[in-house]
């Protein structure tokens, strides 16, 4: 938006410009109107975009509210040591809950262990929830990334179960939000809902953020299967037939280390990312997360279950 | 490269069958917006289906409760982007609950298409739609005449649907009206120019929605600035800083000016504008920002800065019966929007602080409203208990007449008084969107149950 003022000299607002102050502006009606909220950060690029935007919202105060990472421990290691770094670089304060302890409780049960472990995570989420009585979740989702996210609302209603019900949605009219819950009711709020891939590399690019490495072009040891490109780890290795080959990829999305996969690219900095991005024919999802593949509405069943 | 791009939002309105999903399927597959996992997506469903063409309307289906249930879940939001222009397209699935869902996706858009199938003409629908995007002030209309292909590409029946509609149109608040003849079927004048049209020299559906001026969408003139968190940082060396964080709705302001701050009416002095980028001189809307002042006041979320001095424009004796709605005095208020660009006096104006006023009100919920109940109302940052002390009438939307009545049912838009136990801080909806709306909070539910636009 280009902005007039009273001299008709011309203030340009770009799209990120505007994307931002509309990120802000979320995320300060969070801090106000919400008791205890949370924001959910993991080290990957959409986190990194929302700590910057935190900053932007609050400094010089801290954060009103921690940092939470939900850690499958099928996390790349870069990834993690970036989450950690970031923020104690900030000061701010990091909770991290494993998948682990719910294992060692007993309310996961996992049955094949090297199985991605992305549809556990709703039920670390939820206790970590309960544990510290969160009434708001921050997350990085954006709605470009799948179908079952282009309807989701920017503050999202869970009932006491953690659940989405896409029936039940509140309406959200101009920016004014609804952040009224009942005792143990639970939104998920989204503040970058409106941004684009291309306008989170973009964002990167302007304000020169650090994210992981594996972001960027490196060598790394990849099985095809399919038209995917698995990265060989301590948790996948090569089964009879395969074979093991060295190829020049990066990451568009860093998850579950089992579920996902790289892209072909010799892009080593944020500019040549951007330009791979504009070129790119295949969506974020479609090319990186072989969990929702597995049918076209896998996504939107474990957004009912509590995943983010 | 794009980063100097503006971002454009837009609905596209049109009644079931006018071709609305095809549009939206063109409009991404020729700006090649479509990745080959969409794309090969859609081919296997179209040729499963027995398809001769892949049928690009299938890129925007819905939910896996809709696919069953055939439901429809309002608004799905889809980007695009140009050269030139990013785009967010809120995607409004027909059906019964149009209005709602229409009057949603309408709150933050700049532009809406409103679709018409050639063969058909204007219909109730399509009248539907236009008053409802100028309940809502949606600042550019575009008339998209679709299914051109089906009425031999005729000149005279495109102009005679647009002379139809203008006549209709005049008796609503649209003030930029662009009509442009399709097929969105085949393409034509959707992204590329009509060969089989050449009678119509306008832009296409994309040059338009890529050059629209968008500068004036917003009010430049009356700053207003809603307190939305109070900044006290705990460290040592901020300990006299008090800083006062929100978005600038409307307006710009400078350090050095003075300000009032709404309801209490207490002046000061900007003193700093602070920014996680430096300081500035200056601010505009809609940027989000920090302000500090030279006085110390009490001021918390809620409260709202205003320039110092100025008329107040919105002049709404409270409790008084102005018997009009949004369309009706378009012609007496104008935009101020459209003011600002120096015809009419510089003066900025003041908003009324009011616990009594009128709005026109689009109910959402299922559950009708009870006039012996109490709600919420949440209007920039500040939410206060609300009555609602009258109903004046109800607006068919088909056919714009008012009705005396004495509830309010979902997808109904009426006009009403209200009574709030707080003062607010108002204008008029006309001249400033962000100021001049709210939703309304069932106290029991907590849901969102009514959009308001104060009138
Ligand atoms: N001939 C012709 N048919 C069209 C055109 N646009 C859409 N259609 C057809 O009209 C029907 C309804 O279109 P669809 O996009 O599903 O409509 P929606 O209900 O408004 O989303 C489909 O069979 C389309 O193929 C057009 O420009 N010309």
């Amino acid at each position: 938006m280009k902005l007039v003022d009273h001299n008709m000299t011309k203030h340009i607002f770009t799209h990120l410009d505007a994307l931002e102050s509309e990120s802000i502006h979320i995320m300060r009606e969070v801090a106000a109107e919400c008791k205890n909220p949370a924001l959910l950060f993991s080290g990957g690029k959409d986190s990194i975009v929302m700590l910057r935007i935190a900053e932007k919202a609050f400094r010089p105060a801290k954060f009103p509210f921690p940092l939470v990472h939900i850690d499958t421990e099928h996390n790349f290691p870069e990834v993690i040591a970036t989450r950690d770094k970031l923020a104690a670089d900030l000061g701010e304060r990091l909770i991290v809950r494993s998948l682990e302890d719910s294992i060692a409780r007993g309310t996961i049960v996992i049955k094949d262990l090297d199985k991605p472990r992305n549809p556990y995570q709703s039920v670390t989420l939820l206790e970590t929830i309960t544990e510290f009585g969160f009434d708001a979740c921050m997350g990085g989702a954006r709605r470009d990334e799948e179908k079952a996210r282009a309807k989701e609302r920017i503050f999202s209603f869970r009932d006491e179960f953690g659940q989405w019900d896409p029936k039940n949605q509140r309406p959200e009219l101009w920016d004014i939000y609804n952040t009224r819950v009942h005792a143990g009711e639970n939104i998920r709020v989204f503040p970058i809902s409106n941004w684009t891939e291309m306008d989170i590399w973009e964002y990167i690019a302007r304000e020169k953020l650090h994210i992981p490495c594996i972001y960027y072009a490196h060598k790394r040891e990849v099985i095809r299967r399919g038209n995917a490109l698995i990265p060989v780890s301590c948790l996948v290795q090569p089964k009879a037939g395969e074979i093991v080959e060295t190829v020049s990829v990066r990451f568009r999305t860093v998850g579950d280390m089992t579920c996902t996969a790289p892209v072909e690219s010799t892009a080593h900095t944020v500019e040549e990312i951007i330009a791979e991005t504009a070129t790119t024919r295949i969506t974020e999802r479609g090319a990186t997360r072989m969990d929702d593949q597995t049918s076209d509405a896998s996504m939107e069943l474990r957004k009912k279950e509590g995943y983010f | 490269m794009s980063n100097a791009t503006q971002l454009l939002r837009f609905i596209t309105a049109g009644s079931v069958d006018d071709g609305k999903s095809t549009l939206i399927g063109r409009l991404l597959h020729d700006s090649k917006s479509i990745f080959e996992d969409q794309f090969s997506a859609i081919s296997r469903t179209s040729e499963k289906r027995g398809m001769a063409a892949v049928d690009l309307s299938l890129l925007t289906d819905g939910l896996q409760a809709e696919r069953e249930q055939g439901i429809t879940i309002d608004v799905a939001y889809r980007y695009f982007a140009t050269p030139k222009r990013k785009f967010i397209i809120g995607d409004t699935p027909g059906h019964e609950q149009y209005t709602r869902n229409m009057v949603t996706a309408a709150s933050t858009a700049n532009l809406a298409v409103i679709l018409i199938d050639a063969r058909k003409g204007v219909l109730t629908q399509t009248r539907r739609h236009s008053y409802l995007a100028s309940l809502i002030g949606v600042p550019h209309i575009v008339l998209a005449v679709n299914k051109m292909d089906m009425v031999e590409y005729s000149k005279q029946r495109f102009e005679e649907i647009v002379g139809e509609y203008k006549r209709f149109a005049a008796q609503l608040n649209l003030h930029d009206v662009h009509c442009i003849p399709l097929s969105a079927l085949d393409g034509d004048n959707v992204v590329e120019k009509s060969d089989a049209m050449d009678w119509y020299i306008g832009p296409t559906l994309l040059e338009l929605l890529e050059t629209v001026e968008i500068e004036h969408d917003v009010n430049t003139r009356d700053f207003r600035f809603p307190v939305q968190w109070v900044c006290r940082p705990q460290a040592q060396e901020y300990h006299d800083f008090r800083g006062f964080a929100g978005r600038i709705e409307a307006g710009d302001v400078s350090v050095g000016d003075e300000v009032t701050i709404l309801p209490s009416g207490r002046s000061s002095k900007i003193k700093e504008i602070v920014t996680y980028d430096g300081h500035l001189q200056r601010a505009y809307a809609p940027q989000s920002v920090t302000l500090t002042l030279e006085d110390e006041i009490d001021i918390s979320r809620g409260d709202m800065f205003v320039k110092a001095g100025g008329t107040t424009r919105c002049a709404q004796p409270a409790g008084s019966a102005i018997a009009c709605d949004l369309a009706s005095v378009a012609g007496s208020l104008g935009r101020m929007v459209n003011s600002s660009t120096g015809n009419v006096s510089e003066a900025h104006s003041l908003p009324a602080v009011a616990k009594e006023f009128e709005a026109m009100l689009c109910w959402l919920s299922e559950t009708p409203l009870d006039k012996n109940r109490k709600y919420f109302v949440k209007h920039t940052t500040r939410t206060a208990k609300c009555l609602f002390s009258r109903i004046d009438y109800r607006v068919d939307v088909n056919t714009l007449e008012r009705h005396p009545v004495a509830a309010l049912n979902m997808n109904d838009i009426a006009r009403v008084a209200l009574k709030t136990q707080q003062p607010l801080v108002i204008d008029h909806y006309l001249d400033d969107h962000s100021t001049g709306s709210f939703i309304v909070i069932d106290e029991a539910t907590n849901n969102t149950v009514a959009a308001g636009m104060i009138a």
